[in-house]
């Protein structure tokens, strides 16, 4: 009964997915494998980062793509995940899954207590209460100096042991390969949710919160979990930033982070995982590498990254390939849309047009 | 006694604070009110007006008035310009609205720092409001005092014009409801341009004569502009009388606030939103009408 184009490719994809596909995964799979021989170690603790990012962006991708609620406040989660991985580095244990699982316990942990606030919200108001969090954690992490040093930050982190019995990673090119794993691992347990029947819920809370409401679904509470677990992500992430630079400060939680992660996941396209890892390359390869070139002016092209995907690329990277694929087919034969189907334009998935307002109880329509 | 005086100064302070939250939280208020668009770039207004005045103001009176024109007019004209370029957007949803201040935002602030140097620049008060009178046995700046005081003109100005007037009751009908304003045969882009240019000029002049009390800088935006949201979501959207609720709570949150419980201090604000949210989920005031 669903006509959204997204849930059927999802469901085409997870019972079989097509050659093309299977050979880009591979592709991907090949290029990362081989980078730490090609690259050199500035390049290779880029792309480190960038999957750190990518990991953030599907963070922020289960919020606003799938779940339909635009958030600026991951980097408040990936904040204290770092800040937790970083004193547990130094204080307790140099084994990173114990990191990153503490990490995401904590950050969980406050994501579900901010998130009961964020939650009650839709749309721009949940935007507007996710900046809050995220800019009340950045001055919480500079000043709260007694456990997070202050705008100093946390130094002095050994360096990351991935199992225990294994020796410490010396070389930028093992601690990729440790971040590799440990993102590979994440991404796969949040396909797997997003594509599971609480993956449905969530997307229906975007298409139609109302109906699913009056189904009989608590879709408060589907929500809630969903913010938490998007934190707890962000949170395992921060921990692997943690291995990566070995540093901590009040500048990894900072606003332009979470605009980052939220730009990523726009570039991505609504909902798309893939979309929103790629999306975090390109903004971590066009600011820390061009706009380095350029002399530090990555905030800048941050900014005009996000004019030019406002205006020129409304559906995301993911959005494109499917975009012209449309077009290409509506000029070619002018069939009507398929049976099911009863528009065949995209349905505009910006999530605020039904239930506007802060903890609405009416339904729409 | 003692530590009331302290504290009855710092209420003082708070209410300087709040008042000029209110000035950059209005506009705020009102453009989303009205047409949900969420600028994001409202902080970058501030800088604007506070750039103004740490290059324009050299201690005359003449300097600060120079400086409070120039940032009006800039800060109207920045407010113009994202009408302009957010409306286009309008039939395609609000987060791109959103997103695309947020790129003007980074860029502007960019460009900024790029001018004046990537530091907080102080910025001094005119020479004959540097001083200090006694207050509540305190030594307590003039220029704070005479900022209230102005402020709270603004406000009330504000505020009358938009309660009280035919202009104020065609702006509070588009914020109600914006269709049948337009089906009633006003242009309603009209409305919205020129409360948007308001909204920033009202931000602007509290950047101009706000700068010594909140200095520009990096990060500054950021700081404004989380500080207007939550006065948005504590006062209600698209409410002028929640902004000012709104700003005079928060302001006391933050100084009154943070001067009784420092360790508390960076949530506070979270708790105060959390608090009123609680009791209020539409803020403190909502906007009649649609929601």
């Amino acid at each position: 009964m669903s006509p959204d184009p997204d849930l059927r490719r999802a469901l085409r994809f997870g019972l079989r997915p097509g050659r093309w596909t299977v050979l880009a995964w591979a592709a991907v799979a090949v290029v990362l494998a081989a980078a730490p021989f090609l690259l050199n170690n500035y390049q290779i603790s880029t792309l480190s980062r960038m999957l750190v990012f990518g990991l953030l962006a599907i963070s922020a991708t289960l919020l606003t793509g799938v779940t339909g609620l635009p958030t600026l406040g991951q980097a408040a989660y990936f904040g204290v995940g770092a800040y937790t991985a970083a004193i547990v580095a130094r204080d307790v244990t140099a084994i990173g899954p114990v990191q990153v699982l503490l990490a995401a316990v904590a950050a969980a942990v406050v994501a579900l207590f901010t998130g009961t606030l964020a939650t009650r919200a839709r749309g721009v108001p949940f935007l507007m209460i996710t900046l809050a969090i995220g800019e009340i954690a950045h001055s919480a992490a500079t000043s709260w100096s007694s456990i997070t040093r202050g705008s100093d930050g946390l130094s002095g982190i050994p360096r990351v042991v991935p199992l225990p019995g294994m020796s410490e990673l010396r070389l930028d090119g093992l601690v990729y390969y440790y971040v590799l794993v440990m993102a590979a691992l994440a991404y796969l347990l949040v396909r797997a949710l997003v594509r599971s029947p609480y993956g449905l819920v969530l997307r229906g809370v975007r298409d139609n919160e109302a109906r699913l409401r009056a189904i009989g679904y608590p879709t408060g509470r589907y929500v809630l979990a969903g913010f938490t677990v998007a934190g707890g992500l962000a949170g395992a992430a921060g921990a692997l930033l943690v291995s990566v630079q070995r540093f901590v400060s009040p500048g990894d939680v900072g606003f332009s982070v979470a605009a980052v992660a939220l730009l990523a996941a726009i570039i991505g396209g609504v909902g798309s995982l893939p979309g929103a890892m790629a999306g975090a390359a390109l903004v971590v390869l066009v600011r820390d590498y061009i706009g380095t070139d350029l002399g530090g002016r990555g905030p800048l092209l941050v900014g005009a990254m996000f004019v030019a995907v406002v205006y020129l690329m409304p559906q995301g990277l993911a959005g494109l390939g499917h975009q012209l694929r449309r077009w290409f087919s509506w000029r070619r034969r002018s069939t009507p849309p398929p049976a099911g189907a009863p528009s065949s334009a995209e349905p505009e998935t910006t999530p605020d047009d039904p239930q506007p307002s802060v903890g609405s109880d009416r339904s729409a329509t | 006694m003692d530590a009331l005086a302290t504290n009855l100064v710092t209420v003082v302070e708070g209410i300087a604070f709040g008042l000029l939250l209110f000035t950059l939280a209005v506009g705020l208020s009102l453009v989303f009110g009205m047409m949900d668009v969420l600028n994001l770039a409202h902080g970058t207004l501030y800088l604007v007006g506070a750039y103004a005045a740490y290059a324009l103001s050299d201690g005359s009176w003449w300097g600060l008035a120079l400086a409070v024109v120039v940032g009006t007019v800039a800060g109207a004209a920045g407010g113009g310009l994202l009408a302009g370029m957010t409306l286009p957007l309008s039939r395609r949803g609000h987060l791109d609205q959103a997103l695309l201040t947020l790129g003007v935002a980074f860029i502007a602030a960019e460009l900024f720092f790029e001018a004046f140097g990537h530091e907080v620049v102080p910025t001094a008060p005119p020479e004959a409001l540097r001083g200090s009178v006694e207050l509540f046995g305190r030594q307590y700046p003039v220029y704070r005092l005479v900022f209230i005081a102005v402020a709270a003109v603004l406000a009330l100005a504000v505020y009358l014009v938009f309660e009280r007037s035919t202009l104020g009751a065609l702006v509070r009908a588009t914020v109600a409801d914006r269709e049948m304003v337009h089906a009633m045969g006003v242009d309603t882009r009209k409305v919205l341009f020129g409360v948007f240019a308001v909204g920033a000029a009202l931000a602007a002049i509290g950047g101009t004569l706000g700068a010594p009390l909140l200095a520009p800088g990096p990060g500054i935006d950021e700081r404004v502009l989380v500080l207007s949201l939550v006065v948005v979501v504590i006062g209600g959207l698209g409410s002028v009388r929640g902004a000012l609720l709104g700003g005079l709570l928060i302001g006391q949150v933050q100084t009154l606030g943070v001067s009784l419980l420092p360790d508390l201090a960076p949530f506070l604000l979270f708790g105060a939103m959390l608090v009123v949210l609680a009791i209020k989920p539409a803020g403190l005031v909502p906007a009649g009408g649609r929601r």
